[in-house]
């Protein structure tokens, strides 16, 4: 799991002058699972591209194995792909679908059928051979993509937000069947998604981006429990994200009051940004409380409430099991190791590649 | 839509469509004395080499707007939105201009004393091949030739081969282009396996549209073939307007002819698996 599969150097892409890349640098590991998440137009799809070869960059090295691809065609790399809408050919069946690289690759007719039923098999679409493409739903487009993907054995599988088109249950359903595939095969897998649940369910590895810049890479554990800014924190999970001053080493104050925590190195009465998870705030008797606030709105989620609670300076999203009704004063109360401490400005890349 | 707006559709179409076929059929079975006849049909007989020449200068002209044709739809379909635009507006361009005049035109430019003979000769290359070779004309035969007729039937044909296959290459998924790279296709397999199966209903529709006309034709055969190359619109046009003077005859010819059409269509639509719904203009 420790060798550089691939490498992303300074990578910059602009399209017609407007920058879309702003110097992504990464590394890839052998047989991890890795996925590139952020908002729409952050580039998570067009540094894919650039792996995939259907973009070069506009400055930058991709390196594989150590070395450069750049210039490499998408039909010479080791690469394959899962395209977003699928990309099936209309005009072939399933199975046809399926051996259409083996084709090219000029495999004996026997071996293509071998691999093809083999691959329909892992996929779970055995007897579906002769179907026509556009015949299938969406859900078995999906495994028909990845089979043909697949069947060609690649190091690196792409996969271009994949479930993107299809309902929860079916997507659930397909989280783990690709982390199974994925663990089966040893493939790497570099998957694209918005989806933050999706990319936490799944990854070795999540790298954060927006704005054509990595906010940051980690395990999805690290990614939850220590974002490192407030976009992170925003993007992953729901987040109070409040105003405050750093007082000194793990002492912050925000409020109104002082809070322990558990950060340092801020400095002294410095302005960051704390930030709580809604399911870190405690909901206490008023005399135990470090903050009081009043029941604004109440929401059933399935496993827990959502109340949104207004204290004197802040409305604070709070996830519960207990039920108060609207307009009871209830206290808050967290822990220091549940505080979060943020710098106001997002880190520069160059310093998320010194952490990693 | 309510179902009685197509009425005056139906009834234009009884009236122009249904009633002339019936009167074809009518007249290709009378012996112009009231009785019926197969008479004119063996008559048909005598003229199977104007049948051979028809069907052989259609499909010459057809396999060229299709080289032509489809290379500039494929190659248009890649342009940026604004120059597609100009392209198409080019290509329809010569199609706003009468029918008729674009003929005369080509008439004039192919004379033994029109554009190019003249242009040969101001350059001295009639000069050069009688000198040369003793070439013993003072003009290169181009009018009243077959390659005259061809040439013209791919000038007035050309567009309807262009117009389908590019309509149905803006369509193609660049997706799909992208796929086949990923597995592994350099460019002439991606064309091969994907563009060209993909674009078939296209060149379908192409073949379909320039084949037709061309293997009717009257006008172009009459002024660039210059009566030498009589096709069978001719033949038909003969036994209605000319001399020969022959509705019977005319009205089997002409039956035929629709069979024939139809069997040719048929057997290109079996090329295209019926499976693709996008050709629209086939029969």
């Amino acid at each position: 799991m420790s060798k550089h599969l691939i490498d992303l150097v300074n990578i910059r892409k602009e399209f017609d002058g407007e920058p879309i890349l702003k110097g992504i640098n990464l590394y890839i590991r052998d047989r991890e699972f890795i996925t590139l998440l952020g908002p729409s137009g952050c580039g998570k799809t067009t540094t894919l591209r650039i792996l995939g070869g259907f973009e070069s960059p506009t400055s930058g090295e991709v390196l594989f194995e150590g070395r450069r691809m750049n210039d490499i065609p998408p039909y010479k790399r080791e690469i394959n792909t899962v395209f977003q809408r699928y990309a099936l050919f209309p005009h072939l069946n399933v199975a046809e679908n399926v051996a259409f690289g083996l084709r090219i690759r000029k495999l004996p007719e026997q071996e293509i059928q071998t691999k093809v039923s083999r691959m329909l098999e892992l996929v779970g679409l055995r007897g579906f051979e002769k179907r026509d493409v556009t015949s299938l739903s969406g859900g078995q487009q999906q495994r028909v993509a990845i089979a043909r993907a697949l069947v060609m054995e690649p190091r690196v599988l792409l996969l271009d937000e994949p479930l993107g088109a299809l309902d929860l249950k079916l997507r659930k359903e397909m989280q783990i069947e690709l982390k199974r595939i994925q663990q089966s095969t040893g493939i790497t897998f570099i998957y694209v998604t918005h989806d933050q649940e999706e990319a936490l369910t799944m990854s070795d590895t999540v790298v954060v981006m927006n704005h054509g810049q990595i906010q940051q890479i980690g395990t999805p554990t690290d990614i939850y429990n220590e974002p490192v800014n407030a976009f992170v924190a925003d993007f992953i999970g729901e987040s109070n994200i409040i105003p405050g001053v750093m007082r000194r080493d793990r002492l912050v104050h925000f409020c109104g009051r002082d809070f322990e925590c558990v950060d340092e190195g801020f400095g002294e009465d410095t302005p960051v940004d704390v930030v709580i998870r809604p399911e870190d705030l405690k909901i206490v008797e008023t005399d135990r409380a470090q903050l009081t606030g009043r029941v604004e709105s109440i929401v059933f989620k399935g496993v827990h409430y959502e109340m949104m609670i207004r204290s004197e300076q802040f409305t604070f999203m709070v996830h519960s099991t207990l039920c108060e009704p609207v307009g009871k004063t209830v206290g808050l109360a967290v822990v220091p190791f549940d505080i979060h401490i943020m710098q106001k400005s997002a880190p520069s890349a160059d310093r998320m590649e010194a952490e990693n | 839509m309510k179902k009685y707006m197509a009425y005056p559709y139906g009834v234009w179409m009884v009236i122009f469509i249904i009633c002339p076929i019936l009167l074809i059929v009518l007249y290709a079975f009378s012996d112009g004395a009231g009785g019926a006849t197969l008479a004119n049909f063996a008559g048909i007989v005598e003229y199977w080499p104007i049948f051979v020449r028809s069907f052989f200068l259609a499909f010459v002209s057809t396999v060229i707007c299709l080289a032509l044709g489809y290379p500039l739809a494929y190659i248009m379909s890649r342009q940026p939105p604004h120059r597609q635009q100009l392209y198409m507006t080019l290509i329809m361009l010569p199609m706003w201009m009468n029918f008729l005049l674009r003929t005369y035109a080509w008439m004039s430019i192919l004379e033994n004393k029109g554009f190019i003979n003249q242009f040969l000769n101001r350059i001295g290359f009639i000069g050069f091949l009688q000198s040369a070779f003793g070439y013993t004309l003072d003009y290169i035969p181009l009018i009243n030739t077959s390659g005259a007729v061809v040439l013209g039937m791919v000038y007035n044909f050309l567009p309807f081969m262009v117009l389908p296959i590019y309509t149905v290459l803006i369509k193609l998924d660049p997706k799909l282009i992208e796929a086949a790279q990923d597995l592994g296709a350099p460019a002439g397999i991606v064309f091969r396996r994907v563009i060209f199966p993909l674009s078939l209903p296209g060149v379908i529709s192409g073949i379909t549209m320039v084949f037709v006309p061309s293997v009717s034709t009257f006008v172009i055969s009459k002024l660039l073939g210059g009566g030498k190359y009589m096709l069978v619109g001719d033949l038909i046009d003969l036994q209605f307007m000319g001399n020969a003077y022959n509705p019977a005859l005319g009205s089997a010819i002409a039956l035929v002819m629709m069979v024939l059409i139809f069997l040719c269509m048929w057997i290109m639509n079996k090329f295209d698996d019926g499976s693709s719904e996008e050709g629209g203009l086939m029969l």
